[in-house]
Protein backbone atom coordinates (compact mmCIF):
# COMPACT_ATOMS: atom_id res chain seq x y z
CA UNK A 1 0.00 0.00 0.00
CA UNK A 2 1.22 3.35 -1.02
CA UNK A 3 1.32 6.08 1.65
CA UNK A 4 -1.13 8.01 0.33
CA UNK A 5 -3.26 5.37 0.23
CA UNK A 6 -3.09 5.13 4.23
CA UNK A 7 -3.53 9.09 4.65
CA UNK A 8 -6.50 8.69 2.47
CA UNK A 9 -8.15 6.05 4.38
CA UNK A 10 -7.38 7.84 7.36
CA UNK A 11 -9.03 11.05 6.51
CA UNK A 12 -11.99 9.21 5.25
CA UNK A 13 -12.12 7.60 8.31
CA UNK A 14 -12.36 11.32 10.47
CA UNK A 15 -14.37 12.59 7.93
CA UNK A 16 -17.03 9.79 8.62
CA UNK A 17 -16.55 10.13 12.33
CA UNK A 18 -17.06 13.35 12.19
CA UNK A 19 -20.45 12.69 10.06
CA UNK A 20 -21.48 10.26 12.22
CA UNK A 21 -20.88 12.53 15.50
CA UNK A 22 -22.84 15.78 13.26
CA UNK A 23 -25.80 13.47 12.61
CA UNK A 24 -26.16 11.72 15.60
CA UNK A 25 -25.31 14.13 18.21
CA UNK A 26 -28.00 16.61 20.31
CA UNK A 27 -25.59 19.29 21.58
CA UNK A 28 -25.40 21.98 19.20
CA UNK A 29 -21.51 22.33 20.45
CA UNK A 30 -20.73 18.70 19.59
CA UNK A 31 -22.52 19.05 16.04
CA UNK A 32 -19.79 21.91 15.19
CA UNK A 33 -17.21 20.03 16.48
CA UNK A 34 -17.86 17.48 14.31
CA UNK A 35 -17.88 19.77 11.61
CA UNK A 36 -14.48 21.03 12.44
CA UNK A 37 -13.48 17.81 11.93
CA UNK A 38 -14.80 16.68 8.67
CA UNK A 39 -12.72 20.11 7.69
CA UNK A 40 -9.71 18.70 9.33
CA UNK A 41 -9.83 15.36 7.35
CA UNK A 42 -10.33 17.48 3.96
CA UNK A 43 -7.33 19.27 4.80
CA UNK A 44 -5.33 16.38 5.94
CA UNK A 45 -6.31 15.09 1.98
CA UNK A 46 -5.25 18.09 0.18
CA UNK A 47 -1.59 18.51 1.99
CA UNK A 48 -1.77 14.42 1.48
CA UNK A 49 -1.96 15.11 -2.60
CA UNK A 50 -0.09 17.93 -2.65
CA UNK A 51 3.16 16.01 -0.85
CA UNK A 52 2.47 13.03 -3.47
CA UNK A 53 1.36 14.88 -6.21
CA UNK A 54 3.33 15.80 -8.89
CA UNK A 55 4.23 19.52 -8.99
CA UNK A 56 4.58 20.28 -4.69
CA UNK A 57 6.66 23.34 -5.48
CA UNK A 58 3.86 24.62 -7.11
CA UNK A 59 1.72 24.97 -3.52
CA UNK A 60 -1.50 24.70 -4.56
CA UNK A 61 -2.58 21.71 -2.19
CA UNK A 62 -0.57 23.63 0.53
CA UNK A 63 -2.39 26.91 0.25
CA UNK A 64 -5.58 25.61 -0.15
CA UNK A 65 -5.09 23.94 3.22
CA UNK A 66 -3.75 26.97 4.29
CA UNK A 67 -6.86 28.92 3.25
CA UNK A 68 -9.43 26.05 4.67
CA UNK A 69 -8.08 26.69 8.23
CA UNK A 70 -8.41 30.38 7.77
CA UNK A 71 -11.90 29.92 6.80
CA UNK A 72 -12.74 26.91 9.29
CA UNK A 73 -11.78 29.37 12.09
CA UNK A 74 -13.96 32.18 11.21
CA UNK A 75 -16.97 29.26 10.89
CA UNK A 76 -15.69 28.06 14.34
CA UNK A 77 -16.68 32.03 15.74
CA UNK A 78 -19.62 32.46 14.24
CA UNK A 79 -21.56 29.40 14.95
CA UNK A 80 -20.16 29.29 18.48
CA UNK A 81 -21.65 32.53 18.33
CA UNK A 82 -24.76 31.55 17.34
CA UNK A 83 -25.42 28.66 19.91
CA UNK A 84 -24.17 31.23 22.75
CA UNK A 85 -27.00 33.65 20.87
CA UNK A 86 -29.67 30.64 20.60
CA UNK A 87 -28.87 30.01 24.73
CA UNK A 88 -29.32 33.19 25.88
CA UNK A 89 -33.20 33.08 24.00
CA UNK A 90 -34.26 29.25 24.75
CA UNK A 91 -31.84 28.46 27.37
CA UNK A 92 -31.17 24.98 26.04
CA UNK A 93 -28.38 23.86 23.08
CA UNK A 94 -30.29 20.91 22.70
CA UNK A 95 -31.00 20.25 18.86
CA UNK A 96 -33.98 18.37 19.09
CA UNK A 97 -35.42 20.70 21.25
CA UNK A 98 -34.95 23.41 19.38
CA UNK A 99 -37.61 23.26 16.90
CA UNK A 100 -39.08 26.30 15.90
CA UNK A 101 -37.20 29.24 13.54
CA UNK A 102 -38.83 31.94 15.40
CA UNK A 103 -37.01 33.18 18.66
CA UNK B 1 5.59 4.26 8.64
CA UNK B 2 5.14 3.29 12.04
CA UNK B 3 4.86 6.77 12.95
CA UNK B 4 2.28 7.43 10.41
CA UNK B 5 0.30 4.08 11.97
CA UNK B 6 0.79 5.19 16.09
CA UNK B 7 -0.48 8.94 15.11
CA UNK B 8 -3.55 7.65 12.86
CA UNK B 9 -4.51 5.76 16.01
CA UNK B 10 -3.90 8.63 18.32
CA UNK B 11 -6.00 10.62 16.05
CA UNK B 12 -8.84 8.36 15.35
CA UNK B 13 -8.98 7.21 19.20
CA UNK B 14 -9.24 11.09 20.05
CA UNK B 15 -12.10 11.97 17.04
CA UNK B 16 -13.82 8.83 18.48
CA UNK B 17 -14.13 9.94 21.95
CA UNK B 18 -15.05 13.45 20.94
CA UNK B 19 -17.94 12.09 19.02
CA UNK B 20 -18.79 9.45 21.73
CA UNK B 21 -18.18 10.70 25.14
CA UNK B 22 -21.21 11.65 27.55
CA UNK B 23 -19.37 14.78 29.09
CA UNK B 24 -18.93 17.32 26.57
CA UNK B 25 -15.76 18.87 28.71
CA UNK B 26 -14.26 15.70 27.83
CA UNK B 27 -15.34 15.65 24.44
CA UNK B 28 -13.63 18.77 23.86
CA UNK B 29 -10.34 17.64 25.48
CA UNK B 30 -10.55 14.99 23.16
CA UNK B 31 -10.66 16.85 20.29
CA UNK B 32 -7.73 18.74 21.60
CA UNK B 33 -5.96 15.39 20.91
CA UNK B 34 -7.23 15.00 17.50
CA UNK B 35 -5.97 17.83 16.21
CA UNK B 36 -2.73 17.75 18.02
CA UNK B 37 -2.58 14.62 16.14
CA UNK B 38 -3.64 16.08 12.62
CA UNK B 39 -0.56 18.67 13.31
CA UNK B 40 1.57 15.93 13.47
CA UNK B 41 0.35 14.09 10.57
CA UNK B 42 0.86 17.33 8.29
CA UNK B 43 4.28 17.72 10.52
CA UNK B 44 5.47 14.54 8.75
CA UNK B 45 4.04 15.41 5.15
CA UNK B 46 7.02 17.87 5.40
CA UNK B 47 4.46 21.13 5.38
CA UNK B 48 5.58 22.58 8.13
CA UNK B 49 4.02 25.60 8.21
CA UNK B 50 0.38 24.15 7.68
CA UNK B 51 0.99 22.13 10.96
CA UNK B 52 1.98 25.08 12.97
CA UNK B 53 -1.14 26.83 11.65
CA UNK B 54 -2.58 24.11 12.65
CA UNK B 55 -1.79 23.98 16.06
CA UNK B 56 -1.89 28.20 16.92
CA UNK B 57 -5.59 27.83 15.39
CA UNK B 58 -7.18 24.78 16.17
CA UNK B 59 -5.58 23.69 19.35
CA UNK B 60 -4.80 26.82 20.49
CA UNK B 61 -7.92 29.21 19.42
CA UNK B 62 -10.77 26.51 18.56
CA UNK B 63 -10.46 24.30 21.43
CA UNK B 64 -10.69 27.22 24.12
CA UNK B 65 -13.37 28.73 21.83
CA UNK B 66 -15.13 25.51 22.19
CA UNK B 67 -14.34 25.31 26.03
CA UNK B 68 -15.86 28.73 26.20
CA UNK B 69 -19.10 28.23 24.44
CA UNK B 70 -19.29 25.10 26.92
CA UNK B 71 -19.21 26.70 29.60
CA UNK B 72 -21.57 29.61 28.71
CA UNK B 73 -24.30 27.34 27.58
CA UNK B 74 -23.56 25.11 30.82
CA UNK B 75 -23.39 22.27 28.25
CA UNK B 76 -20.73 20.32 31.09
CA UNK B 77 -23.75 19.23 33.06
CA UNK B 78 -24.46 15.50 31.41
CA UNK B 79 -27.73 15.46 30.21
CA UNK B 80 -30.00 12.73 31.46
CA UNK B 81 -32.61 11.82 28.35
CA UNK B 82 -29.18 10.70 26.45
CA UNK B 83 -26.67 12.21 24.24
CA UNK B 84 -27.66 10.47 21.07
CA UNK B 85 -30.29 12.24 18.95
CA UNK B 86 -33.95 10.62 18.09
CA UNK B 87 -32.76 9.47 14.84
CA UNK B 88 -29.19 8.43 15.25
CA UNK B 89 -29.50 5.39 13.58
CA UNK B 90 -29.75 6.76 10.24
CA UNK B 91 -26.79 9.19 11.16
CA UNK B 92 -24.62 6.25 11.65
CA UNK B 93 -25.80 4.74 8.65
CA UNK B 94 -25.63 7.77 6.13
CA UNK B 95 -22.06 7.92 7.76
CA UNK B 96 -21.06 4.36 7.55
CA UNK B 97 -22.05 4.55 3.98
CA UNK B 98 -19.95 7.97 3.13
CA UNK B 99 -17.19 6.07 4.79
CA UNK B 100 -17.42 2.90 2.70
CA UNK B 101 -17.73 4.91 -0.21
CA UNK B 102 -14.58 6.66 0.32
CA UNK B 103 -12.31 3.64 1.44
CA UNK B 104 -13.69 1.69 -1.41
CA UNK B 105 -12.94 4.35 -4.19
CA UNK B 106 -9.39 4.86 -2.39
CA UNK B 107 -8.76 1.01 -2.42
CA UNK B 108 -9.94 0.95 -6.08
CA UNK B 109 -7.58 3.27 -7.10
CA UNK B 110 -4.51 1.86 -4.73
CA UNK B 111 -2.19 1.43 -7.99
CA UNK B 112 -2.89 4.39 -9.52
CA UNK B 113 -1.59 6.98 -6.84
CA UNK B 114 1.81 7.69 -6.89
CA UNK B 115 4.36 6.20 -4.44
CA UNK B 116 7.40 7.75 -2.86
CA UNK B 117 8.26 11.16 -4.01
CA UNK B 118 11.27 13.17 -3.13
CA UNK B 119 10.65 15.63 0.17
CA UNK B 120 9.88 19.26 -0.97
CA UNK B 121 11.44 22.03 0.51
CA UNK B 122 8.82 24.61 1.24
CA UNK B 123 10.62 27.32 3.60
CA UNK B 124 8.69 29.98 5.30
CA UNK B 125 10.06 32.69 2.72
CA UNK B 126 8.55 30.53 -0.45
CA UNK B 127 5.66 31.02 1.32
CA UNK B 128 5.76 33.99 2.11
CA UNK B 129 6.46 34.85 -0.90
CA UNK B 130 3.92 32.61 -2.47
CA UNK B 131 0.92 34.35 -0.61
CA UNK B 132 2.31 38.10 -1.60
CA UNK B 133 2.43 37.34 -5.16
CA UNK B 134 0.22 34.83 -6.48
CA UNK B 135 -2.28 34.20 -4.28
CA UNK B 136 -2.54 38.19 -2.65
CA UNK B 137 -6.24 37.96 -3.79
CA UNK B 138 -7.49 34.69 -1.97
CA UNK B 139 -5.30 36.50 1.31
CA UNK B 140 -7.07 39.97 1.43
CA UNK B 141 -10.75 38.05 0.41
CA UNK B 142 -9.52 35.75 3.47
CA UNK B 143 -8.67 39.04 5.55
CA UNK B 144 -12.20 40.16 5.12
CA UNK B 145 -13.83 37.19 5.64
CA UNK B 146 -12.20 36.98 9.06
CA UNK B 147 -12.71 40.79 9.77
CA UNK B 148 -16.61 40.48 8.57
CA UNK B 149 -17.11 37.04 10.54
CA UNK B 150 -15.12 38.55 13.66
CA UNK B 151 -18.01 41.55 13.46
CA UNK B 152 -20.72 38.79 12.94
CA UNK B 153 -19.60 36.72 15.76
CA UNK B 154 -19.24 39.72 18.01
CA UNK B 155 -22.68 41.10 17.34
CA UNK B 156 -24.75 37.66 17.21
CA UNK B 157 -23.21 36.46 20.80
CA UNK B 158 -23.59 40.45 22.26
CA UNK B 159 -26.13 41.06 24.95
CA UNK B 160 -29.08 42.97 23.94
CA UNK B 161 -29.87 45.26 26.62
CA UNK B 162 -32.71 46.54 25.61
CA UNK B 163 -34.40 43.35 25.06
CA UNK B 164 -33.74 42.07 28.31
CA UNK B 165 -35.28 45.15 29.38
Amino acid sequence: MSPLSGYLLLAALIFAIGLAGALTRRNAILVLIGIELMLNAANLNLIAFWRYGPHPEALTGFMFALFSIAVAAAEAAVGLGLVISIYRHLHTTDLDEISRMKG
Amino acid sequence: MIVFWILAVVTVAGALSAMLLRNVVHCALALTVAFAGLALEFLRLDAQFVGFAQILVYVGAVAILVVFAILLTRSSETPQTGVFSRTWLAGLVVAAAVFSVLAWAVLQSGAALPHESAAPQVTVAEVGNALMSRYVLPLEIVAVLLTAAMIGAVIVAMHEKKEAK
